[in-house]
């Protein structure tokens, strides 16, 4: 089976890269961190990507706000090359800081609809175990999802808002909702969203860090779980 | 920037603001309520930054929309506050490091934006007719904090920035002192100079002046003061030591070692030597352990001092070749619900330490990207006016190769953050001539840290061993410690004016003891610097090679052609007189008690179980532990909460990386209480404690190091010594007893206070106890919550009437005299066979028995699970539940394997049943509803 090649874009401040590199490639993808300082010295193309990935962290200290700089940067960095991808049919995931980012950068939700991230309602950081669904026939990275996801959130801005949730909802653009308590106030219960391809997914909680059940908090229990490497799986499948 | 530009520019500034609710202002309208303010109503948070340059319409539009998402925010340029309503205008002081400012002064740079400095503010506006004195009290409690921040009141703040145009000028101010200067003097210079020396300290830098037949310069005895700290030093571990019967005791950290090199385990790869302990549970793969304190910076700001501390911790393992991967935090703070009529002048209230160090804390380990994993939380009114933080980090290395002494010829190398002022105690040279910004660039002894350039070093850390040779961390003294101890045995010679800085006008003494966060020094061979600094460019980290090792032993400092510093390193390293120093040893209650108080008998144990869940020792921290990511890296196999909802307090944590079979064990003791009783028996106590953690997660007792963390009062009071001493004689004896050596440590002295009676008070001798074990499967792991109705519940262990310090005692108002329970020589071979029995799969839950006793553990246990427990008929229930005998553990079994259990185990009492009905059915016949022990658990203040 071939082993689509997945870009990894970390800023300085981006943490969780390790983490969604060993998902991407335990769901057989081949994982590839690129700096955004590398693209500045090297611009790779990032049309040799089936899969591009923004992944969590605090990038640039969220000076400014979350994902404000990093976006600035990818856009300064990479031109029109992400945007490009996209419309060849890349697909595209942001995590936490990620989806934070794809906000900025306009390319979520896109079609002039309004979102933003906003500090949970709650006033602090929060890590925590919630339980996500798949709500859209749309996004190809989780339209085929056979069960909800268990795995953790951690974020201090993750409150989606928008004017647009009705339409939204409409054009099946809501791809993740929290099934469990919502943790941070979003609208909607909305835990991701996609873009009008259905390729373009941002997402706030953290399906990479339940990609083995080792890391399932329940396993001592025999509670059923949902194991977030298979949205993972989904992408890599639909990149093949 | 050329001058002539600065002359023509202003400051303009963008205030900020949310359209819904911001959620920090219900705090602040909360901790009003507390401070005695009912007169304000509302409050309006704005955001200000302050732009000085030239900025256009177009460079205006684009930090507005950097900086306001319309979605959320409105942005106003240039407005002042109506004066309808009083307000509060923030600024901090230039300098204090500030992610906005720094990234907003790198993008402007970048794009050749034309403004050159940028400050950060805040505005409060308030609602409701406040006076001057509410407002005062408002402003110093809560709104800003004068070490990092200034503020005006319904006036517009006016900002200061950094100069970018200081210069300093290196002139060396020599000290008059030489060989006929009296001790009178010289004391007189110790405390003008600040330098916390001794008389024999004095005396031997004056003889060691007068042999060079010259004048010390004020770089070389602030370089002294520093190096001979006890920050530094260790000299009360270093001390020879009298006891009050004359007789004189090895010192203490000498004991240490030897305990720990008698012990010979073959997993130890070094003990007490550098910046971290190393261990190895496995061929190929190291672990560095380490624990720091950082008390007195958390108690005057605490959100800064905490966030240092966690900073400083990681960089002690990177400082030993490791790369970072868990972080471990202890805090200590006085009772939340402290009245601030009862704080003495000056001190925080509680709630706001306990907030800002948890944020501290919080944002430090969230950013850097590593997990916040173990802790532990107390409260004690002796922590009121001196908190105290513990801050750990565990790092791995494969095919550690350990870092050498530097070769001749080898360059010195900083990397990282840039140097300022931080952490100078600007008094000290209050004689010397100061720039114009010096007392207002902060001077301040507490910085912010900046997670991402230490998140940046670690990643160009993973990426170079092969260039450096020798490594150590900025800390305490900065650059005068760390090239110090590193030139030991060779020399180094130092050229300041190469120095990487934050801003210009620093002074050569500035740059040389500057404590600024985020620095790593590497001794590196000439041939591989550029390698290493192709490395550092591409991670967007300074690198300044700043002089070389010579192998002349000496110590040279420059600043372009102006020696500051030439001292033979002999001196600075071994040239301090040993301390000698008196100890009382305390004698503590060795009494027996027969059987439990009347005080614990007589109550419904309902109400007793509900009084202790209600304790903010013991009930919830979940709301401090959600504060932290303890997923990141996945390599978290059991958490520090579990169950069905996630809210059970566990025991130990286990770090497994995901793919890997084996992982560690951390598990943390600390009782403080003990201590102030009994403190050899506190050290086993907390021993037990710390083992009895790791093993009911599923790790082996056999295979255990440990990590000492001592906060202690003044040391020259012969009772706290004393005191110090019989807890590191507990420490051996446990150690030895568990065949688990020490292999770091670290001690914090002079924890004092002035109490409301006038005096001064030592913090309760608290000693905090990490232990690191070997878990060989970590799929083999156990957590503590019930997990099925009808499973039996047996006690492991023997209970004994010993209420001293109990838990009970304090949550009833009880006398909390009384023994403090005694070791249980039994239990290392007890915890073996659970060891044995977890690996086989025999254990359904396990839980250990601490602040409490069987009673807490028991509703953790039903609080995870959300079951229930119905209790057998037990003889002296009162002792068995409600007791905190050492060594004790509460596991459930399938039923079919409890006869097996009883077997297996000789001190063993089957407690009673799992019951699917969510109650506590106790030994007494009262019942505890689950909803009501939840209830009770998560009302602390």
């Amino acid at each position: 089976m071939n082993r689509p090649d997945a870009l990894v874009i970390a800023a300085p401040g981006t943490n969780r890269d390790a983490d969604v590199g060993f998902a991407l490639e335990r769901a057989g993808a081949r994982a590839n961190t690129v700096l955004v300082n590398d693209f500045m010295q090297d611009a790779t193309r990032t049309d040799d990507f089936g899969i591009i990935v923004l992944a969590g962290g605090f990038s640039y200290a969220d000076a400014l706000g979350a994902g404000r700089l990093f976006a600035l940067e990818i856009d300064h960095a990479l031109g029109e090359s992400l945007r490009r991808a996209v419309q060849a049919g890349a697909l595209v995931l942001g995590i936490c800081n990620g989806f934070q980012t794809l906000v900025r950068l306009g390319l979520l939700p896109g079609d002039d609809m309004t979102g933003a991230l906003a500090h949970n309602d709650g006033g602090t950081f929060v890590c925590q175990w919630v339980r996500i669904r798949a709500t859209s026939s749309l996004c190809v990275w989780t339209k085929n999802l056979d069960a909800e996801i268990d795995c953790p959130i951690a974020h201090g801005e993750g409150r989606f808002v928008t004017d647009d949730l009705a339409a939204l909802r409409q054009h099946d653009r809501i791809a993740l909702q929290y099934s469990s308590t919502n943790p941070n106030g979003s609208m909607g219960d909305v835990a991701g969203i996609c873009d009008a391809t259905g390729r373009v997914l941002g997402l706030m909680p953290h399906p990479e860090n339940h990609v083995v059940d080792r890391q399932n908090p329940w396993r001592q229990r025999g509670t059923p779980v949902g194991i977030g490497l298979r949205l993972f799986e989904e992408g890599v499948r639909h990149a093949r | 920037m050329a001058g002539g530009a600065r002359t023509n520019s202003t400051v303009q500034h963008i205030c900020v603001e949310y359209l819904a609710d911001d959620p920090r202002i219900a705090p602040i309208l909360a901790a009003a309520r507390d401070l005695g303010i009912h007169t304000l109503t509302n409050l309006h948070l704005a955001d200000l930054v302050f732009i000085e340059g030239n900025v256009d319409n177009s460079t205006r539009a684009l930090l507005e929309s950097l900086l306001v998402d319309p979605l959320l925010q409105r942005g106003t340029w240039n407005d002042t506050p109506q004066n309808l309503r009083r307000y509060v205008e923030t600024a901090m002081h230039p300098g204090v490091a500030d992610s906005t400012t720094d990234q907003l002064v790198r993008l402007g740079e970048r794009m050749g934006l034309g403004f050159f400095g940028v400050a950060t503010g805040k505005r409060f506006v308030f609602e409701g007719p406040l006076s001057d004195d509410e407002l005062d009290r408002l402003v110093a409690s809560e709104l800003a904090n004068a070490i990092i921040e200034r503020w005006s009141i319904d006036t517009p703040i006016a900002p200061s920035f950094v100069n970018p145009d200081a210069r300093a000028t290196a002139t060396v101010e020599l000290v008059t002192l030489d060989a006929t200067t009296e001790l009178e003097h010289l004391r007189t210079i110790n405390v003008e100079r600040g330098l916390a020396l001794d008389d024999a300290e004095l005396l031997a830098v004056r003889d060691y002046f007068a042999g060079l037949g010259r004048l010390p310069t004020d770089v070389e005895l602030e370089t002294i003061a520093q190096t001979w700290s006890e920050h530094c030093s260790h000299k009360t571990f270093r001390a020879s030591i009298t006891l009050d019967d004359g007789s004189v005791i090895e010192p203490l950290l000498a004991q240490l070692r030897r305990s720990t090199s008698s012990l010979n385990r073959d997993f130890v790869v070094s003990a007490f030597d550098g910046n971290a302990g190393i261990i190895s549970f496995e061929p190929g793969r190291t672990l560095a352990l380490k624990c720091e304190t950082h008390n007195h910076p958390s108690a005057i700001e605490p959100f800064g001092g905490a966030n240092t501390g966690v900073g400083g911790v990681i960089r002690d393992i990177m400082g030993s070749a490791h790369h970072p991967i868990a972080c471990t935090n202890v805090l200590c703070f006085g009772p939340p619900n402290t009245p601030h009529r009862a704080l003495p002048v000056g001190v925080l209230p509680p709630r706001r330490i306990r907030s800002g160090v948890v944020a501290g804390i919080a944002d430090y380990g969230n950013k850097i990207g590593l997990p916040t994993v173990a802790g532990a939380v107390l409260y004690d009114a002796g922590y009121t006016a001196n908190p105290l933080v513990f801050a750990g980090c565990i790092g791995t290395a494969t095919h550690y190769e350990a870092p050498v002494a530097p070769q001749p010829g080898d360059r010195i190398c900083v990397l990282g953050g840039g140097t300022g002022r931080d952490g100078l105690r600007g008094a000290t040279f209050s004689s010397m001539t100061m720039d114009a910004s010096t007392g207002d660039v902060s001077g301040a002894s507490v910085q912010i840290g900046d997670p991402i350039t230490e998140k940046l070093l670690i990643d160009v850390l993973a990426n170079t061993r092969p260039y450096y040779r020798s490594i150590t961390d900025c800390g305490a003294g900065g650059l005068s410690s760390a090239v110090g101890e590193m030139a030991q045995g060779v020399g180094a010679n130092v050229d300041l004016s190469c120095v990487h800085l934050k801003y210009p006008g620093l002074a050569p003494w500035e740059i040389w003891l500057s404590e600024a966060q985020e620095r790593m020094v590497l001794g590196v061979p000439p041939e591989h610097v550029d390698a290493l600094r192709r490395v550092c460019e591409r991670h967007g980290v300074v690198c300044s090679d700043i002089g070389m090792f010579t192998g002349d032993d000496r110590l040279t400092v420059r600043f372009g052609d102006t020696t500051v510093l030439d001292c033979e390193l002999d001196f600075l390293h071994d040239g301090r007189p040993q301390r000698a120093m008196r100890a009382v040893l305390p004698r503590p209650n060795a009494q027996h008690q027969d059987a439990a108080p009347p005080w614990i008998t007589a109550p419904p144990m309902r109400d007793i179980v509900l009084a202790l869940l209600a304790h903010p020792n013991i009930a919830s921290k979940a709301d401090i532990i959600h504060r932290f990511d303890t997923e990141i890296r996945g390599a978290t196999a059991s958490r520090p909460l579990v169950g069905v909802a996630l809210d059970g307090h566990g025991d130990g944590v286990v770090i497994a990386e995901p793919c890997a079979r084996n992982g560690f064990a951390i598990g943390i003791g600390i009782n403080p209480y003990y201590g102030l009783l009994d403190p050899r028996r506190m050290a086993l106590a907390v021993i037990d404690e710390a083992i009895r953690n790791v093993v009911c997660v599923g790790a082996n007792p056999d295979r255990v190091a440990l990590l000492d963390n001592f906060s202690w009062g003044d040391p020259r009071r012969e009772t706290t010594l004393g005191a110090l001493v019989a807890a590191v004689g507990g420490c051996i004896e446990g150690a030895e007893a568990f065949r688990a050596p020490f292999v770091s440590g670290k001690d914090s002295l002079n924890n004092e206070y002035l109490g409301s009676d006038g005096l001064r008070h030592a913090v309760p001798p608290t000693l905090v106890i990490t232990a690191i074990a070997d878990v060989a499967d970590a799929d083999a792991t156990v957590t503590a919550d019930f997990k099925r109705a009808g499973n039996i519940v047996i006690l492991l262990g023997r209970s004994l009437p010993e209420f001293g310090a109990s838990h009970a005692a304090m949550a009833l108002g009880a006398q909390p005299d009384g023994p403090v329970p005694t070791f249980d020589t039994n239990a290392p071979a007890r915890y073996q066979t659970l060891h044995t029995t977890i690996a086989e799969g025999l254990i359904s839950a396990c839980h250990d028995c601490a602040e409490g006793g069987v009673a807490v553990a028991v509703a953790e246990m039903a609080i995870g699970g959300r079951l229930g427990m119905s209790f057998a008929p037990i003889p002296d229930a009162s002792v068995v539940l409600f007791g905190e005998s050492l060594g004790r553990i509460v596991i459930e079994v399938a039923p079919e394997h409890a006869d097996e259990i009883t077997r297996r185990f000789a001190e063993s009492l089957v407690l009673g049943t799992v019951i699917a009905d969510e109650t506590l059915h106790l030994p007494d016949g009262t019942q505890c509803p689950l909803h009501a022990v939840i209830a009770a658990w998560t009302s602390a203040p």
